[in-house]
Protein backbone atom coordinates (compact mmCIF):
# COMPACT_ATOMS: atom_id res chain seq x y z
CA UNK A 1 0.00 0.00 0.00
CA UNK A 2 1.39 3.38 -1.08
CA UNK A 3 2.41 5.63 2.01
CA UNK A 4 0.89 9.00 1.82
CA UNK A 5 3.16 10.75 4.66
CA UNK A 6 6.52 11.83 3.38
CA UNK A 7 9.19 10.07 5.18
CA UNK A 8 13.10 10.85 5.23
CA UNK A 9 14.56 9.36 2.49
CA UNK A 10 18.62 8.95 2.86
CA UNK A 11 18.62 9.58 -1.16
CA UNK A 12 16.51 11.88 -1.56
CA UNK A 13 18.39 15.46 0.26
CA UNK A 14 16.47 18.44 0.98
CA UNK A 15 16.23 20.74 -2.32
CA UNK A 16 19.46 22.02 -2.52
CA UNK A 17 21.10 25.09 -2.95
CA UNK A 18 24.21 24.69 -4.49
CA UNK A 19 22.78 25.16 -7.99
CA UNK A 20 21.99 28.98 -7.42
CA UNK A 21 25.46 29.04 -6.04
CA UNK A 22 27.34 27.24 -9.35
CA UNK A 23 24.98 29.58 -11.86
CA UNK A 24 26.13 32.62 -9.91
CA UNK A 25 29.60 31.48 -10.26
CA UNK A 26 29.41 30.38 -13.95
CA UNK A 27 27.83 33.97 -14.44
CA UNK A 28 31.16 35.78 -12.59
CA UNK A 29 33.45 33.48 -14.88
CA UNK A 30 31.61 35.68 -17.92
CA UNK A 31 30.11 32.06 -19.27
CA UNK A 32 27.36 33.01 -22.29
CA UNK A 33 27.39 29.93 -24.26
CA UNK A 34 25.93 26.73 -22.45
CA UNK A 35 25.76 23.60 -24.52
CA UNK A 36 23.86 20.65 -22.27
CA UNK A 37 22.35 17.62 -22.94
CA UNK A 38 19.79 17.47 -19.87
CA UNK A 39 20.23 15.65 -17.03
CA UNK A 40 17.84 16.06 -13.94
CA UNK A 41 20.74 16.76 -11.67
CA UNK A 42 21.14 20.03 -13.60
CA UNK A 43 17.13 21.09 -14.81
CA UNK A 44 17.54 23.61 -12.08
CA UNK A 45 20.64 25.12 -13.39
CA UNK A 46 19.26 25.00 -16.71
CA UNK A 47 16.25 26.69 -15.92
CA UNK A 48 18.60 29.51 -14.43
CA UNK A 49 20.36 30.22 -17.85
CA UNK A 50 16.86 29.48 -19.89
CA UNK A 51 15.21 32.47 -18.08
CA UNK A 52 18.66 34.70 -18.20
CA UNK A 53 18.74 36.53 -21.35
CA UNK A 54 22.89 36.99 -21.72
CA UNK A 55 22.87 34.06 -21.82
CA UNK A 56 22.82 31.11 -25.24
CA UNK A 57 21.38 27.81 -24.41
CA UNK A 58 22.01 25.36 -26.89
CA UNK A 59 20.20 21.84 -26.61
CA UNK A 60 22.87 19.37 -28.33
CA UNK A 61 21.67 15.99 -29.88
CA UNK A 62 24.59 14.36 -28.31
CA UNK A 63 27.88 16.11 -26.18
CA UNK A 64 30.46 16.16 -28.22
CA UNK A 65 28.92 18.87 -30.31
CA UNK A 66 29.35 20.95 -27.33
CA UNK A 67 32.71 20.34 -27.18
CA UNK A 68 33.30 21.24 -30.51
CA UNK A 69 30.85 24.30 -30.12
CA UNK A 70 32.97 25.97 -26.81
CA UNK A 71 35.53 25.79 -29.17
CA UNK A 72 33.94 27.58 -31.67
CA UNK A 73 32.91 30.02 -28.95
CA UNK A 74 36.65 30.58 -27.38
CA UNK A 75 37.72 31.18 -31.16
CA UNK A 76 34.79 33.78 -30.84
CA UNK A 77 35.91 35.31 -27.72
CA UNK A 78 32.77 33.88 -25.52
CA UNK A 79 33.08 31.66 -22.74
CA UNK A 80 30.79 28.24 -22.17
CA UNK A 81 30.22 25.22 -20.04
CA UNK A 82 28.73 22.00 -20.59
CA UNK A 83 26.45 20.62 -18.69
CA UNK A 84 26.26 16.70 -19.26
CA UNK A 85 25.60 13.25 -17.27
CA UNK A 86 28.50 10.93 -16.95
CA UNK A 87 27.31 8.65 -19.70
CA UNK A 88 27.81 11.59 -22.21
CA UNK A 89 31.54 11.73 -21.09
CA UNK A 90 32.08 8.97 -23.27
CA UNK A 91 30.62 10.65 -26.07
CA UNK A 92 32.92 13.20 -26.10
CA UNK A 93 36.36 11.18 -25.99
CA UNK A 94 37.77 11.86 -29.45
CA UNK A 95 36.56 15.50 -29.58
CA UNK A 96 38.36 15.97 -26.73
CA UNK A 97 41.38 16.03 -28.81
CA UNK A 98 40.11 19.66 -29.83
CA UNK A 99 41.14 21.58 -26.74
CA UNK A 100 43.57 19.97 -25.90
CA UNK A 101 45.88 20.32 -28.81
CA UNK A 102 44.35 23.81 -28.89
CA UNK A 103 45.12 25.15 -25.32
CA UNK A 104 41.48 26.51 -25.22
CA UNK A 105 39.40 26.43 -21.98
CA UNK A 106 36.41 23.63 -21.60
CA UNK A 107 34.76 23.54 -18.21
CA UNK A 108 32.51 20.72 -18.04
CA UNK A 109 30.00 19.98 -15.47
CA UNK A 110 29.11 16.43 -15.27
CA UNK A 111 26.64 14.76 -13.05
CA UNK A 112 27.31 11.18 -12.03
CA UNK A 113 25.37 7.61 -12.48
CA UNK A 114 26.55 4.74 -11.87
CA UNK A 115 28.08 5.87 -8.67
CA UNK A 116 26.85 6.19 -4.99
CA UNK A 117 23.31 4.18 -4.76
CA UNK A 118 22.62 3.45 -8.08
CA UNK A 119 20.38 1.02 -9.30
CA UNK A 120 20.54 0.60 -12.79
CA UNK A 121 23.10 -1.82 -13.57
CA UNK A 122 23.47 -0.66 -17.36
CA UNK A 123 24.94 2.95 -15.64
CA UNK A 124 27.81 1.50 -13.84
CA UNK A 125 30.14 1.03 -16.59
CA UNK A 126 30.22 4.40 -18.05
CA UNK A 127 30.28 5.75 -14.79
CA UNK A 128 33.08 3.73 -13.30
CA UNK A 129 34.77 5.18 -16.41
CA UNK A 130 33.85 8.63 -16.34
CA UNK A 131 36.98 9.84 -14.23
CA UNK A 132 39.64 7.93 -16.31
CA UNK A 133 38.69 8.29 -19.75
CA UNK A 134 38.48 12.02 -19.39
CA UNK A 135 42.23 12.04 -17.37
CA UNK A 136 42.88 9.46 -20.31
CA UNK A 137 42.36 12.73 -22.62
CA UNK A 138 44.10 15.49 -21.18
CA UNK A 139 41.04 16.95 -18.71
CA UNK A 140 41.71 18.22 -14.95
CA UNK A 141 39.34 15.84 -12.91
CA UNK A 142 37.65 17.29 -9.64
CA UNK A 143 34.63 16.03 -7.77
CA UNK A 144 32.23 17.34 -5.24
CA UNK A 145 30.73 14.41 -3.52
CA UNK A 146 28.73 16.89 -0.50
CA UNK A 147 26.76 19.71 -1.31
CA UNK A 148 28.55 22.28 0.06
CA UNK A 149 31.21 21.29 -2.12
CA UNK A 150 29.65 22.04 -5.40
CA UNK A 151 30.04 25.28 -5.76
CA UNK A 152 33.97 25.77 -4.50
CA UNK A 153 34.56 22.69 -6.70
CA UNK A 154 32.80 24.51 -9.63
CA UNK A 155 34.64 27.91 -8.91
CA UNK A 156 37.88 25.93 -9.20
CA UNK A 157 37.41 24.46 -12.04
CA UNK A 158 36.33 27.01 -13.66
CA UNK A 159 39.39 29.45 -12.71
CA UNK A 160 41.62 26.27 -14.27
CA UNK A 161 39.79 26.42 -17.63
CA UNK A 162 39.90 29.97 -18.18
CA UNK A 163 42.96 31.10 -16.61
CA UNK A 164 45.01 27.89 -17.39
CA UNK A 165 42.98 27.14 -21.17
CA UNK A 166 42.81 23.79 -20.16
CA UNK A 167 39.79 21.41 -20.24
CA UNK A 168 38.14 21.11 -16.68
CA UNK A 169 35.58 18.48 -15.50
CA UNK A 170 33.60 18.35 -12.48
CA UNK A 171 31.90 15.39 -11.02
CA UNK A 172 29.20 16.09 -9.47
CA UNK A 173 28.77 12.45 -7.03
CA UNK A 174 25.40 10.65 -6.93
CA UNK A 175 25.65 11.32 -3.02
CA UNK A 176 24.79 14.88 -3.73
CA UNK A 177 22.27 14.19 -6.24
CA UNK A 178 20.44 11.61 -4.80
CA UNK A 179 19.89 8.27 -6.28
CA UNK A 180 16.95 7.51 -8.06
CA UNK A 181 14.90 4.21 -7.72
CA UNK A 182 12.91 2.85 -10.61
CA UNK A 183 12.27 -0.03 -8.55
CA UNK A 184 10.01 2.20 -6.36
CA UNK A 185 8.59 4.48 -8.77
CA UNK A 186 7.11 1.54 -11.13
CA UNK A 187 5.39 0.49 -7.57
CA UNK A 188 3.64 3.76 -7.81
CA UNK B 1 33.41 22.35 -74.92
CA UNK B 2 32.38 22.18 -71.29
CA UNK B 3 29.98 19.07 -70.47
CA UNK B 4 27.49 20.45 -68.27
CA UNK B 5 26.95 17.37 -66.79
CA UNK B 6 30.57 17.68 -65.18
CA UNK B 7 31.64 17.46 -61.25
CA UNK B 8 32.41 20.63 -60.84
CA UNK B 9 36.51 20.83 -59.39
CA UNK B 10 36.85 20.82 -55.42
CA UNK B 11 39.93 23.71 -55.70
CA UNK B 12 37.33 25.96 -57.93
CA UNK B 13 34.46 25.85 -55.65
CA UNK B 14 36.24 26.45 -52.61
CA UNK B 15 38.57 29.61 -55.00
CA UNK B 16 35.03 30.77 -55.56
CA UNK B 17 33.18 30.59 -51.93
CA UNK B 18 36.42 32.51 -50.82
CA UNK B 19 36.83 35.21 -53.76
CA UNK B 20 37.08 38.67 -52.30
CA UNK B 21 36.53 37.30 -48.93
CA UNK B 22 36.63 40.38 -46.65
CA UNK B 23 36.45 39.39 -42.75
CA UNK B 24 34.14 36.02 -43.47
CA UNK B 25 35.46 33.77 -40.65
CA UNK B 26 35.99 30.27 -42.34
CA UNK B 27 36.37 26.59 -40.22
CA UNK B 28 37.74 23.81 -42.46
CA UNK B 29 37.30 20.25 -41.69
CA UNK B 30 39.74 17.80 -41.52
CA UNK B 31 41.65 16.07 -44.48
CA UNK B 32 40.67 17.56 -48.16
CA UNK B 33 38.97 20.80 -47.31
CA UNK B 34 41.51 21.71 -45.08
CA UNK B 35 43.89 21.33 -48.03
CA UNK B 36 41.38 23.08 -50.16
CA UNK B 37 41.37 26.30 -48.08
CA UNK B 38 44.91 26.28 -47.42
CA UNK B 39 45.38 25.99 -51.10
CA UNK B 40 42.99 29.03 -51.93
CA UNK B 41 45.47 31.13 -49.21
CA UNK B 42 46.69 30.29 -45.27
CA UNK B 43 44.87 33.49 -43.28
CA UNK B 44 44.62 34.37 -40.13
CA UNK B 45 40.29 34.18 -40.06
CA UNK B 46 41.06 30.50 -41.00
CA UNK B 47 40.37 27.56 -38.69
CA UNK B 48 41.40 24.61 -40.55
CA UNK B 49 41.02 21.48 -38.33
CA UNK B 50 43.56 18.27 -38.47
CA UNK B 51 41.47 16.37 -36.67
CA UNK B 52 38.42 15.98 -34.36
CA UNK B 53 35.86 14.89 -37.40
CA UNK B 54 32.38 15.97 -37.35
CA UNK B 55 33.47 19.30 -35.23
CA UNK B 56 33.18 22.13 -38.11
CA UNK B 57 29.52 22.54 -37.86
CA UNK B 58 29.16 22.86 -34.43
CA UNK B 59 32.84 25.10 -34.00
CA UNK B 60 30.78 27.11 -36.83
CA UNK B 61 27.96 27.48 -34.73
CA UNK B 62 29.61 28.49 -32.06
CA UNK B 63 31.34 30.85 -33.68
CA UNK B 64 28.32 32.33 -35.27
CA UNK B 65 27.11 32.89 -32.23
CA UNK B 66 29.83 34.49 -30.29
CA UNK B 67 30.70 36.65 -32.97
CA UNK B 68 26.71 37.65 -34.59
CA UNK B 69 28.19 40.79 -36.44
CA UNK B 70 30.57 38.60 -38.80
CA UNK B 71 29.69 35.69 -41.50
CA UNK B 72 30.86 31.91 -40.73
CA UNK B 73 31.07 29.85 -43.50
CA UNK B 74 31.96 26.44 -42.65
CA UNK B 75 33.72 24.03 -45.64
CA UNK B 76 33.75 20.47 -44.93
CA UNK B 77 33.29 17.24 -46.76
CA UNK B 78 30.44 15.13 -46.71
CA UNK B 79 32.10 11.83 -44.22
CA UNK B 80 33.09 14.83 -41.86
CA UNK B 81 29.05 16.05 -41.79
CA UNK B 82 28.21 12.43 -41.91
CA UNK B 83 29.53 11.65 -38.52
CA UNK B 84 27.69 14.88 -37.26
CA UNK B 85 24.51 15.13 -38.83
CA UNK B 86 22.71 15.48 -35.33
CA UNK B 87 24.63 18.77 -35.81
CA UNK B 88 22.33 19.96 -38.51
CA UNK B 89 19.46 19.76 -36.09
CA UNK B 90 21.33 21.21 -33.61
CA UNK B 91 22.08 24.43 -35.78
CA UNK B 92 18.45 24.31 -37.87
CA UNK B 93 17.42 24.61 -34.13
CA UNK B 94 19.03 27.66 -33.60
CA UNK B 95 18.87 29.28 -36.51
CA UNK B 96 22.29 31.57 -36.79
CA UNK B 97 22.03 34.17 -39.59
CA UNK B 98 25.21 34.36 -40.05
CA UNK B 99 26.46 30.65 -40.61
CA UNK B 100 26.61 28.92 -43.76
CA UNK B 101 27.70 25.16 -44.18
CA UNK B 102 29.15 24.11 -47.69
CA UNK B 103 29.73 20.86 -47.64
CA UNK B 104 32.25 19.27 -50.59
CA UNK B 105 30.03 15.86 -51.50
CA UNK B 106 32.90 13.72 -53.64
CA UNK B 107 30.97 10.47 -52.17
CA UNK B 108 33.92 9.12 -50.86
CA UNK B 109 36.95 9.27 -47.73
CA UNK B 110 39.62 10.52 -49.82
CA UNK B 111 42.11 10.29 -46.76
CA UNK B 112 41.44 6.69 -46.37
CA UNK B 113 41.33 5.16 -49.99
CA UNK B 114 38.39 6.95 -51.51
CA UNK B 115 35.52 4.15 -50.14
CA UNK B 116 32.42 5.32 -50.84
CA UNK B 117 30.51 7.31 -47.83
CA UNK B 118 26.77 6.87 -47.44
CA UNK B 119 26.21 10.04 -49.90
CA UNK B 120 27.29 7.69 -52.86
CA UNK B 121 24.58 5.45 -51.97
CA UNK B 122 21.73 8.33 -52.23
CA UNK B 123 21.94 9.26 -48.73
CA UNK B 124 20.94 13.26 -49.34
CA UNK B 125 22.47 15.75 -47.17
CA UNK B 126 20.75 18.91 -48.73
CA UNK B 127 17.26 16.87 -47.99
CA UNK B 128 18.27 15.83 -44.59
CA UNK B 129 19.30 19.56 -43.70
CA UNK B 130 15.99 20.81 -44.83
CA UNK B 131 14.19 18.50 -43.24
CA UNK B 132 15.61 19.59 -39.70
CA UNK B 133 14.30 23.15 -40.89
CA UNK B 134 17.55 25.12 -42.76
CA UNK B 135 15.03 26.39 -44.93
CA UNK B 136 17.79 27.40 -47.58
CA UNK B 137 19.42 24.58 -48.36
CA UNK B 138 20.61 23.72 -52.14
CA UNK B 139 22.31 20.71 -53.99
CA UNK B 140 24.93 22.54 -55.80
CA UNK B 141 26.31 21.47 -59.54
CA UNK B 142 27.10 24.54 -61.34
CA UNK B 143 29.55 27.54 -60.95
CA UNK B 144 26.49 29.62 -61.00
CA UNK B 145 24.89 27.87 -57.70
CA UNK B 146 28.32 28.37 -56.45
CA UNK B 147 28.60 31.98 -57.05
CA UNK B 148 25.06 32.19 -55.33
CA UNK B 149 26.03 30.31 -52.45
CA UNK B 150 29.20 32.79 -52.08
CA UNK B 151 26.95 35.60 -52.07
CA UNK B 152 24.05 33.94 -49.65
CA UNK B 153 27.43 33.45 -47.20
CA UNK B 154 28.27 36.63 -46.89
CA UNK B 155 24.80 38.83 -47.16
CA UNK B 156 24.23 36.60 -43.67
CA UNK B 157 20.47 36.31 -43.89
CA UNK B 158 19.54 33.47 -42.69
CA UNK B 159 21.51 29.83 -42.27
CA UNK B 160 22.51 28.26 -45.42
CA UNK B 161 23.28 24.80 -46.42
CA UNK B 162 25.16 24.11 -49.39
CA UNK B 163 26.12 20.12 -50.75
CA UNK B 164 27.91 21.16 -54.03
CA UNK B 165 28.72 17.79 -55.66
CA UNK B 166 32.56 17.74 -56.42
CA UNK B 167 35.00 15.07 -58.70
CA UNK B 168 36.38 12.43 -56.45
CA UNK B 169 39.49 13.69 -57.32
CA UNK B 170 42.89 13.44 -55.22
CA UNK B 171 44.86 16.38 -55.16
CA UNK B 172 48.35 17.26 -54.08
CA UNK B 173 48.15 18.43 -50.12
CA UNK B 174 48.69 22.43 -49.30
CA UNK B 175 49.03 22.17 -45.48
CA UNK B 176 48.75 24.96 -43.02
CA UNK B 177 50.27 25.20 -39.48
CA UNK B 178 49.67 22.39 -37.91
CA UNK B 179 50.37 23.30 -34.37
CA UNK B 180 46.67 23.60 -32.83
CA UNK B 181 48.12 26.89 -30.33
CA UNK B 182 49.10 28.67 -33.15
CA UNK B 183 45.70 28.59 -35.12
CA UNK B 184 43.97 29.01 -32.14
CA UNK B 185 45.87 31.99 -31.25
CA UNK B 186 46.26 33.70 -34.04
CA UNK B 187 42.51 33.25 -35.46
CA UNK B 188 42.05 34.89 -32.02
CA UNK B 189 44.36 37.49 -32.31
CA UNK B 190 43.42 38.50 -35.63
CA UNK B 191 39.38 38.31 -34.53
CA UNK B 192 39.69 40.07 -31.00
CA UNK B 193 42.48 42.00 -31.16
CA UNK B 194 45.74 41.91 -29.27
CA UNK B 195 43.66 41.89 -26.21
CA UNK B 196 43.26 38.18 -26.75
CA UNK B 197 46.89 37.43 -26.24
CA UNK B 198 46.16 38.51 -22.72
CA UNK B 199 43.41 36.22 -21.83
Amino acid sequence: MAETTAKPNPASPPLPSWPDDVYRILKEAGVRQVGMVPDAGHSRLIRAFDADPETRLVTLTTEEEGVAMLAGAWLGGQRGVLLLQSSGVGNCINMLSLPAICHMPLLMLVTMRGDWGEFNPWQIPMGQGTQASLEAMGVIVTRADTPDDVAPTVWGAANLAFNTWRPAAVLIGQRVLGAKNFKELARK
Amino acid sequence: MTNPNALLHRRDVVNELLRDRGDILVIAGLGAPNWDVSAAGDHANNFPLWGAMGAATMMGLGLALAQPKRKVLVITGDGEMLMSIGALATVAVEKPANLTIAVLDNERFGETGMQKTHTASGVDLAGIALAAGIRTSRTVRTMEQVREIRDLAHQGKGTVFALVKINPEALVFTLPPADGVILTTRFRQSVLGDEALYN
